[in-house]
């Protein structure tokens, strides 16, 4: 999942069958929507509005990296008070947002399976002195 | 301590950094049609390195450079002689530390070891990439340009020998990817881009990243704490600790390193999880024990290669006091010619008597007999119990002295405050091994969860 290319995209896990996952997205201001699976059919939910994966993924962003900070990037206004998953959900279908194009999901599928295989390689001790560039940081990046 | 040294004046510093800079302003624009700006940078970069030994290979990569007319080897001298301009700064900086500290400094091993030239075409890939991006510059970067350090990564990962590369390639990859088009971006991190590009470019040549483990040391291990490093796709716990050897000489400072690369989802907890199998001291940490080396191999810059079997973990030892009692007689390590930049400076130092003061949402100084020390509270891991706060109420901090951006900062390792009249000690690494904690067990059962379901997937998705 990531903020990235003017989009909220990201690999949600499907919630019936584990060998497959949607590759969903919001772009940021128009809120146009898309959403795919991995060999690239379309999300039988998302027509019109927003299906669940997509709703799964704003909530995940919101756990990541606060509510503020995807509304802000989304340039979503939530009226009133501290925004959350929810009034985000609502504030941006309220708008009747587009479908939107789903050509941006073949590299990020592809990106975050390159990112899965990571775990399978093995730790190593050997000192990694160019990390010293990379401090770890209390508030998530 | 002597603090008041912290904030001298440290000879010709101000100088090597305007010509570090002068360079790396030209990598903003490129080389490809280098303007007259850009070859003033590189002429004021070849005019700093003219009594050394790259006196003669740097001006004429300079004068290429500024002709648009650079290949790699030009490059590279290019990107030698910054480093040792750094390598100066990190020098100066250094004796500055030790004249601070008061530690002894210890001699450097020179034994030599067979050359291992590993990954001889990815590297020269890598090389391609660096200098393809030094042409567009970064503010010529776009999404097709970044992507090609894909492949390059995902050939040298596999390798261990390769890590530091691949590591250091795919950070600097995914930073750049977040802010394609260059065309667009508001802000260029010039210094930081350039120090990125330049180690990068160095590792690509044969031996440059070479950390023989040349030696093995045996003794009592007393661990001080624990330093996290991390971008998106890796992990680095780096354990600082005194070596007392068992043959009788001197205590010798220490690091003990485990690194691995990660899904960018694996965060917090999950991170100590990654990380555990593979080094039982990150365990013996998380108590507050110490532990007993027999033959560990370690390179001559102090850092184990750690291996299980030949440690075993022993009787409790509290860091404070290791550090009130053996850290001021412990020599402290050399650093590899290569890898000498102020970035690199991570000193541990016990720090006491002072007060603690915070300016509302301002950053947190410890005035030490009158001399302010600025105190790097961000740089503690997302897994642990040691607080912004925290750090505040204290009366005595264990931390890394570091430099940067200009002045040098302390980064809590852990820290003594009272409670109920009581001294409790908070460790930044006391989740190392895991924990009982409730809002720590919390975490670490989220992150065993969350890499289960990613290890299920991967099981599914790669292997169709």
């Amino acid at each position: 999942m990531e903020l990235a290319d003017g989009r909220l995209q990201g690999v949600v896990s499907s919630g019936s069958d584990i060998g497959r996952v949607y590759v969903s997205s919001i772009a940021a201001e128009s809120y146009a929507f898309a959403c795919s699976t991995n060999n690239n059919r379309p999300c039988g939910g998302a027509r019109g509005t927003f299906c669940n994966h997509i709703r799964a993924l704003v909530g995940e962003a919101v756990l990541q990296y606060g509510a503020e900070r995807v509304a802000r990037y989304l340039k979503a206004e939530t009226p009133g008070g501290e925004p959350d998953a929810e009034a985000l959900v609502s504030v941006m279908t309220g708008t009747r947002p587009e479908q939107g194009d789903a050509s941006a999901a073949a590299p990020v599928f592809s990106r975050f399976l390159r990112h899965l295989a990571y775990l399978e390689l093995e730790p190593t001790t050997a000192p990694l002195p160019e990390m010293q560039w990379f401090p770890a940081t209390r508030t998530a990046a | 301590m002597r603090t008041d040294l912290l904030t001298d004046p440290v000879d010709g510093l101000d100088e090597a950094l305007a010509a570090v800079d002068a360079f790396d302003r030209v990598l903003v624009a490129g080389l490809l049609r280098p303007q007259p700006a850009q070859a003033a940078g590189l002429a004021a970069l070849a005019h700093f390195v003219a009594g050394t030994p790259l006196a003669s290979l740097v001006p004429e990569a300079a004068d290429k450079a500024a002709a648009g007319a650079a290949g790699e080897d030009h490059l590279v001298a290019l990107a030698a002689a910054r480093t040792a301009l750094m390598g100066s700064v990190h020098d100066a900086l250094t004796d500055r530390v030790a004249d601070v500290t008061g530690r002894p400094r210890a001699e450097r091993s020179t034994r030599d070891t067979p050359a291992d030239a590993p990954g001889a075409n990815v590297l020269a890939a890598a090389r391609a990439w660096l200098c393809d991006l030094a042409r567009a510059g970064w503010q010529g970067i776009d999404h097709e340009l970044v992507a090609g350090a894909g492949p390059v990564v995902s050939a040298m990962l596999p390798d261990p020998r390769l890590r530091r590369q691949a590591t250091l390639l795919d950070g600097f990859a995914a930073e750049l990817a977040a802010s394609c088009p260059g065309a667009t971006l508001e802000h260029v991190p010039v210094r930081r881009w350039a120090d990125l590009w330049t180690r990068a470019l160095l590792l690509t040549l044969p031996g440059a990243a070479r950390t023989p483990a040349a030696d093995t040391v045996t003794g009592r291990l007393l661990p001080l704490g624990v330093d996290v490093q991390e971008h998106a796709t890796a992990v680095q716990a780096q354990v600082h600790a005194v070596l007392e050897p068992s043959d009788g000489s001197a205590p010798r400072l220490v690091r003990a390193a485990v690194s691995a690369p990660k899904p960018d989802t694996v965060v917090g907890a999950g991170l100590w999880q990654l990380l555990r199998p593979r080094m039982s001291l990150l365990g013996a940490v998380g108590e507050g024990r110490a532990v007993e080396l027999d033959a560990m191999p370690v390179t001559a810059e102090g850092d184990l290669v750690w291996d299980d079997e030949r440690a075993r973990t022993g009787e409790f030892a509290d860091p404070f006091a290791t550090a009130r009692v053996i850290l001021s007689t412990a020599t402290d390590p050399e650093t590899a010619p290569l890898d000498r930049h102020p970035v690199g400076i991570a000193v541990p130092v016990l720090v006491e008597g002072y007060t603690a003061e915070r300016e509302d949402d301002g950053p947190l100084t410890f005035t030490v007999a009158g001399h302010r020390l600025a105190v790097d509270t961000a740089r503690v891991p997302a897994a642990s119990p040691l607080s912004p706060e925290t750090v505040a109420a204290s009366g005595a901090c264990l931390g890394l002295l570091r430099w940067d951006a200009g002045e040098f900062v302390l980064q809590p390792l852990a820290v003594e405050t009272t409670v109920r009249k009581k001294t409790v000690a908070v460790h930044a690494g006391a989740w190392a091994g895991g924990t009982t904690d409730k809002v720590g067990a919390r975490a670490e059962k989220a992150a065993t969860d969350s890499v289960a379901v990613l290890r299920e997937r991967a099981g599914k998705l790669l292997r169709k």
